[in-house]
């Protein structure tokens, strides 16, 4: 975290963040947080009628968790999710990573935390419809480098995200384009787009969502093997009872709020 | 890096962005071949202005001229030194040419000049005017035996052959019609024995001259009756080089080819009428021997212009000064060296001869057709400024086209966005895509305006062909290939201009796109 610039009153690695004292993690004692919320608001505006989402909603993830967030279509859960990974900001509360407040630094230290700290994968797997499925992987990393520091290790990059790929499956579909792709084959490609900057958490969004029964269950493999091999922290919304049964804790959206497992 | 990966992949699947660059390209095209043509026109007429006019001109208001050239020629040149390369003095009157052709009297109104024909050569580019090659070297006012206009087509025989060959012709033609008259009417006495004045000495003012009418002094009979003097077999009148568009049509014959058709060629005579010096003026009347044709291709000139021997026109208008032995001229022309200021040397020349003292009009060649080239300097402005706005719609065309790009990629712009893409990062694509367009439609637009205006005149032709009908009717334009002149700053800053329209036109769809949200942008479906 250290290329991470910290904001205004935000607490060093070495100082326990407040969420600390609010709710200990009884369960696994042994692990530290990686990341947390407290008291996150947010509300939409539709038409100048006012839609409260999350209303005081504190979470916590542990390092190396398997944690799925469940909840009623509108709870909430896809709001957390993006307010957690800075897609998006809260209204009110505080957003830690690693005892790091990160829900108010600037834009271009967001941008980096997303590119080199935060892996995600989305619904609607949203790969880039011109790019290969390989360059699509490679993304992360062309984004983090500019064209010189690229081309330099362009082959190492490419190596890793073949690789990559090769874990998820798919080394037969490099030069595919994501239309050619059948939903399951996206899926995992992204998948590999998440792991090729090595985040610390990957946030997923509803990762089985479209898809069916067997491509689902592939991907849930794929997600236990990296938290299991890799010891990888996930953060998993689903509204699937069912996938959410698959993983090590299952927390609730209610109203707004979060409510333990 | 991902910039550059995604506009490569943007400009080869996004075909909608080619077709608006088609816009630039083709506004660049023609603003290339635009201004070439028009450099090329402009730079023709002021080569051929310039060449005619030699750079400055002092001439006097009153018909009579300034009086003894010698002496302000001294003037001048203790005024301007080194710079004058050259000066001549010449007699300008206005005048009427009468010639006949085909048994009708062709009456024409032409600029009559008397020149040096030593030192008018050095002001000005009047020798390369001309059609004979020894002409050109040097002028003499004599009639040559032959070769003129080598190698040009429908030119007629030319020179003392066909001086020879008319009075043979003539005399010929004339015993038939004694023949004949003699036949019907024996008793009427022949035209010829008629007594007819014959043709008065112009004198020293020549008022009291009165000159022949010329329907009763035809041309070939005034040879005639002077035949004992003045045979036209051998003898030649003062010379004089007519403009070749006076005596000559230029039309299309059956076959549709351009062809010119000559009225009198050199080795004719022609009558010339003009003012003398007197007050108020008089008429006076001349024979010439046309000795050569003059063509500059500049059609105001070449139908108006006709040069003779100056101290023969200062003394048939009685400009010559008996008594001190000193001729009126009617202006000088000076050649200045290469890279003199013309405006220098008339401002320092009109603060010799003030205009309220001296009555002299002191002008630059390029005063003297100012008019002219400023009205081409504003027709290219005016072009430009038009084709530039045909490039400017062309940007407008490309925001539009931005707009929807981004719309349509607003979820591609959600996902880099997610993916840690910095809002700058994602504008510099839509302005880099934008700078891609440009420059391609600029590339391509300057490449084949270039390719155009090097194969201009093939162009034309096919263009002629297609259509039936010549884009330069060279019955009309006297040149036989269009002048270009390709100006490589003007396209240069047509090309960077179009490129910076086109980058200009893509910041704003590219501002929109960096301030997608980018939750609502993966939203958006």
């Amino acid at each position: 975290m250290s290329s991470l610039r910290t904001d205004r009153g935000a607490p060093s690695l070495d100082s326990p963040g407040p969420h600390q004292q609010n709710k200990p993690a009884q369960e696994r004692p042994d692990t530290t947080v990686l990341l947390s919320s407290i008291g996150l608001e947010k509300t939409y505006h539709k038409a100048k009628v006012a839609i409260p989402v999350l209303r005081g909603a504190d979470f916590e993830v542990h390092e190396g968790e398997f944690l799925s967030i469940v909840g009623q279509s509108g709870s909430g859960k896809s709001t957390l999710l993006h307010l957690l990974a800075t897609l998006d900001q809260p209204d009110a509360g505080e957003i830690y990573f690693e005892g790091n407040r990160i829900d108010c630094l600037p834009a271009a230290s967001r941008d980096i935390l997303r590119n080199r700290y935060f892996g995600m994968i989305f619904q609607f797997y949203h790969l880039l419809p011109e790019l290969t499925t390989l360059e699509n992987v490679l993304m992360p990393t062309m984004i983090q480098l500019g064209l010189f520091k690229y081309w330099f290790g362009k082959s190492r990059h490419r190596k890793r995200a073949r690789q990559l790929l090769d874990m998820v499956g798919l080394s037969h579909r490099l030069k595919h384009r994501p239309k050619e792709l059948s939903g399951g084959e996206m899926q995992r490609a992204a998948i590999a787009r998440s792991l090729m900057s090595e985040p610390q958490i990957l946030l997923a969004d509803e990762p089985t969502g479209n898809l069916d029964q067997e491509a689902g269950q592939e991907i849930m493999g794929i997600l236990r093997t990296l938290n299991q091999q890799r010891n990888l922290t996930i953060v998993m919304v689903t509204h699937d009872q069912q996938i959410a049964r698959q993983t090590d804790r299952t927390v609730r959206l209610v109203e707004g709020r979060v409510e333990g497992s | 890096m991902y910039k550059w990966l995604l506009i490569s992949r943007y400009l080869r699947t996004r075909y909608i962005a080619l077709a608006s660059i088609i816009s630039v390209m083709l506004g660049v095209a023609t603003l290339i071949v635009v201004n070439s043509v028009m450099a090329g026109f402009g730079q023709e007429m002021h080569n051929r202005l310039h060449g005619i006019l030699s750079d400055v001109v002092i001439s006097s208001y009153d018909l009579n001229g300034l009086p003894d050239a010698e002496k302000h020629k001294q003037e001048i040149r203790a005024l301007l030194g080194d710079d004058v390369q050259g000066m001549t003095a010449i007699v300008q009157v206005p005048a009427m040419l009468n010639f006949q052709y085909d048994g009708q009297w062709h009456t024409f109104q032409v600029n009559l000049i008397g020149i040096d024909d030593a030192s008018y050569a050095q002001v000005s580019d009047f020798s390369a005017y001309l059609l004979h090659p020894d002409n050109q070297k040097q002028l003499d006012f004599l009639l040559r035996e032959d070769g003129y206009a080598v190698g040009r087509k429908n030119f007629p025989e030319s020179g003392w052959i066909r001086r020879r060959a008319r009075v043979e012709y003539e005399k010929v033609l004339r015993e038939q019609q004694l023949l004949e008259s003699s036949l019907l009417e024996p008793d009427k006495p022949s035209a010829t024995e008629e007594p007819v004045p014959s043709t008065p000495e112009f004198g020293e003012g020549g008022a009291d001259s009165i000159p022949p009418p010329p329907f009763a002094l035809g041309e070939n009979q005034q040879d005639l009756d002077r035949g004992v003097e003045f045979d036209p077999a051998v003898e030649q009148h003062t010379g004089i080089v007519l403009g070749i568009s006076i005596c000559s049509i230029r039309s299309r014959d059956e076959d549709g080819e351009v062809r010119d058709y000559y009225l009198c060629a050199p080795g004719d005579d022609v009558q010339v009428t003009f003012p003398n010096s007197g007050r108020p003026p008089r008429a006076v009347s001349d024979s010439f021997t046309v000795v050569d044709l003059y063509e500059s291709k500049m059609s105001e000139y070449d139908s108006s212009f006709a040069f003779v021997p100056l101290s023969r026109l200062q003394s048939l208008r009685g400009m010559v000064d008996q008594e001190r032995g000193v001729a009126h001229v009617s202006a000088i022309q000076i050649k200045l060296r290469e890279g003199a200021d013309l405006n220098r040397a008339r401002d320092r020349l009109q603060a010799r001869f003030p205009a309220m003292q001296y009555g002299y009009r002191i002008e630059t060649w390029k005063d003297m057709q100012g008019p002219l080239l400023s009205a081409v300097q504003l027709e290219t402005t005016i072009l430009n400024i038009l084709l530039f706005l045909i490039i400017a719609v062309a940007g407008f065309g490309i925001l539009a086209t931005f707009f929807m790009i981004v719309v349509e990629k607003t979820r591609d712009i959600g996902i880099l966005k997610s993916l840690g893409a910095p809002s700058r990062g994602v504008m510099s694509i839509f302005v880099g895509y934008g700078l891609a367009l440009g420059i391609m439609g600029a590339g391509i637009g300057t490449v084949l305006g270039l390719l155009f205006v090097e194969n201009i005149n093939q162009i034309a032709d096919g263009i002629g062909w297609l259509t039936g009908r010549e884009i330069f009717d060279p019955t009309v334009y006297y040149f036989q290939e269009i002048p270009v002149i390709i100006s490589p700053l003007a396209v240069v800053l047509v090309a960077t201009g179009s490129v910076l329209i086109a980058v200009a036109a893509s910041l704003l769809p590219a501002r929109k796109a960096a301030r997608l949200h980018p939750v609502e942008a993966l939203r958006y479906e």
